[in-house]
């Protein structure tokens, strides 16, 4: 048995006796009473979770814990945010020192059915990718053969790495590095040839080298790392709800309603957008909150394409390409249920 | 030219005395300390103009944004100026620093009286105390509020080197006098409270304090029920407390032992209890002793408040490392953490001379 086994089984013990003691269904009455969501976010990762010189949060985590505020109190901004280390982030959410985890997180069956969490959705779709230079040429992974390779130590992204290395009956030399800021130094002065790490990490990376653009993410993705909020085992109606903001935001930017537009959508004539704007219809009372809290959500927060891109997308400095992130009618896999 | 001084033989010649003289007594006295003194010059010629031009020449001062920084090779200072009141505060709410601002005004103004020579010791001693037990009230009042019309800021806001000062500053006057009182138990003639203390001391002495952090905040939850949280960072506080008293412990148990056994019977022949005779005896003179053991574990205890980063407690160090994720501030890491180290120098410095100039004037080094 491992540390990593005995931690498991240690937490799951300890969780089977606290579980008896969660009450059911009370969540939602539980924040409402609070006045405020409590939400768990990371200690700081570019474009998911970070705060700006004046301490306030921003990143797309951020941003789902927003919505989930506006959709229980028609405020987005009656939520506090506790930033969590990727060691304290399932104990703070088994506890009940926060009421929803939006921070990167990997969706992994481990982590939805041991932990005694549940994953609601997923907010982005990461996965390992490989960082250039463009002088290389190099246009795929697939031409990596003999490279040197910049990776993180003891990370599961070395693991990836030398498996898909094995796959491709490819030779590659690693270097690792404890710190990403040390890796990207070391791609700079030519210490290796590529540098992998998460899509999204790569592309924060890149703004740290002094040419920023000589580099390029190369398309392939040879790992699944869908990051997505969670919620405790044990109330199905918040976890309804947590999951729907979430769908809510993709439905809304299919459906082509945004922050600006909602209230004139609301004279739309299109009944799936009736039901979403809570036009028409009661979707509210399903869920035991107010309405018209889609309408609302859109409003405050935006459709999820508004979100991508003020993060991480076109409007901010990383740049990241939607890729699996578009929706499914683009060519990515962002998919959700109708609002009916 | 063999002497310099004709006139003067009194006079030792030209090359023993001046620049020269100091030159060749110190740098280069002998053939192991000439080819010392050129191997350290060789190195300080490779690394000071680099630094020299990063920090300073091709430095960046000016401006607002990264694009500032890019035409310069050098540091980018401007970053350190943009998140510089995060840096001190962390998070708390901007129209509150005030409250920080006046609670350190307070801090200054309340310890002056303590720093002036011509106050008699007698008033030092009351004035001191009394600081001790109502400044940190006073304090926590101001940074907490939700008294006397104050918004309430929780502790999850407070952060920068405002929280730095916070840890350090309840870890140190905790710390100590529950050092004492462990040192005093751990020499005790009763069986049952030096085993207390003594387990405690080798209990506490016995784990890193990364380990006792941790424990505070993600195992303690889980033990405790449903719903039940209490502070985070008085979980830290009480951690970093009750794990530097071991430590004081022991130094205080250092200078209990310095202290001749002469001084406990002249003390008992003078009719003085256990309390009087260890108040008005032992201790001042054995606090006195080990005045650089005390500073020693202060300055580390100011150096291991950085750990609460790994609770998710925005210290100094934790809010500089959260400012470089900023994606508008992206790459600027050396910069912040040469801030950072900066000031952890510029206080343990501080502490260190301070401790420098209280053992010359309680004398305690016995001029050797």
């Amino acid at each position: 048995m491992n540390g990593r086994t005995l931690t498991t089984t240690l937490v799951t013990a300890v969780l089977l006796a606290a579980a008896s003691g969660a009450r059911a269904g009370t969540t939602l009455n539980t924040i409402k009473e609070r006045g405020y969501v409590k939400c768990g976010v990371s200690d700081g990762l570019p474009g998911f979770s970070y705060t700006d010189e004046k301490g306030k949060f921003s990143g797309i985590d951020v941003d789902v814990c927003r919505a989930v505020a506006a959709a229980v109190f028609g405020d987005s901004t009656k939520v506090k945010f506790t930033p969590l280390t990727a060691k304290e982030r399932f104990t703070a959410l088994q506890t009940g020192e926060i009421d929803v985890l939006s921070r990167n997180s990997t969706w992994t069956s481990s982590r939805d059915s041991a932990l005694g969490l549940n994953f609601t959705g997923v907010t982005y779709y990461d996965g390992q990718g490989f960082l250039v230079n463009k002088k290389l040429g190099v246009k795929s992974a697939k031409a990596l053969d003999g490279a040197t390779v910049c990776v993180q130590a003891g990370t599961t992204t070395e693991l990836n790495l030398s498996d898909y290395f094995r796959a491709g009956k490819m030779k590659y030399t690693p270097i690792t590095y404890d710190k990403s800021d040390e890796s990207a130094k070391a791609l700079e002065a030519g210490r290796c040839d590529v540098l992998t790490s998460d899509q999204s990490q790569l592309y924060a990376q890149r703004i740290k080298l002094a040419k920023p653009g000589d580099y390029i993410v190369l398309p392939e993705v040879i790992s699944k790392e869908p990051l997505g909020p969670m919620v405790r085992h044990g109330d199905d109606d918040w976890f309804d709800i947590v999951k729907w903001t979430l769908f809510v935001m993709v439905d809304a930017e299919e459906l082509g309603i945004n922050s600006k537009n909602v209230e004139d959508m609301k004279k739309s004539t299109n009944p799936d957008v009736k039901r979403i704007l809570g036009v028409e219809g009661d979707k509210g009372k399903d869920f035991g909150l107010a309405n018209d809290w889609m309408a609302v959500v859109i409003k405050q927060v935006g459709n999820y394409g508004e979100i991508f891109d003020r993060n991480v997308g076109k409007g901010s400095d990383l740049q990241i390409e939607r890729g699996l992130n578009a929706l499914w009618s683009q060519g990515g896999l962002q998919y959700a249920p109708p609002v009916r | 030219m063999t002497d310099a001084h004709p006139s003067r033989p009194d006079l030792p010649p030209a090359s023993a005395i001046g620049a020269f003289g100091w030159l060749r007594r110190n740098l280069f006295s002998s053939p192991f300390n000439i080819a010392l003194t050129g191997l350290a010059s060789y190195l300080l010629y490779l690394t000071v103009p680099h630094v020299l031009h990063w920090a300073l020449l091709d430095a960046t001062w000016s401006g607002d944004s990264r694009e500032a920084c890019q035409a310069n090779g050098g540091a980018c200072w401007v970053f350190i100026r943009a998140n510089f009141e995060q840096f001190m505060y962390g998070f708390y709410p901007e129209a509150q620093r005030w409250r920080v601002d006046t609670a350190l005004l307070l801090l200054i103004l309340g310890a002056a009286p303590l720093f002036v020579r011509t106050v008699p010791n007698k008033f030092k001693v009351r004035w001191g105390l009394g600081l001790l037990l109502v400044y940190p009230l006073v304090a926590f009042v101001l940074f907490k509020g939700d008294l006397f019309g104050l918004r309430a800021v929780d502790t999850s806001r407070w952060g920068g080197l405002l929280l730095t000062l916070v840890i350090a500053g309840v870890g140190m006057t905790a710390a100590l006098p529950l050092g004492i009182l462990l040192a005093l138990g751990r020499r005790s003639q009763m069986p049952a409270i030096q085993t207390l203390c003594m387990t405690f001391i080798e209990l506490w002495r016995g784990v890193p304090l990364i380990t006792v952090l941790f424990m505070s905040s993600v195992m303690l939850p889980l033990f405790l029920p449903v719903g039940v949280n209490f502070d985070k960072l008085l979980r830290a506080l009480i951690g970093v407390t009750l794990f530097q008293s071991a430590y004081m412990a022991e130094v205080v148990r250092g200078g209990l032992q310095a202290i001749p056994k002469g001084q406990f019977e002249a003390a008992a022949a003078l009719g003085l209890g256990y309390w009087k005779t260890m108040a008005l005896i032992v201790l001042p003179q054995a606090l006195k002793l080990v005045i650089p053991g005390i500073v020693n574990t202060f300055i580390a205890l100011f150096k291991d408040t950085s750990l609460v980063l790994i609770i998710g407690l925005f210290d100094l160090m934790n809010t500089v490392h959260n400012a470089t994720t900023n994606p508008a501030w992206l790459g600027f890491s050396t910069e912040g953490y040469v801030f950072a180290a900066a000031v952890y120098w510029l206080f343990c410095f501080g502490m260190s001379r301070y401790s420098q100039n209280l053992e010359k004037r309680l004398h305690t080094g016995h001029k050797r």
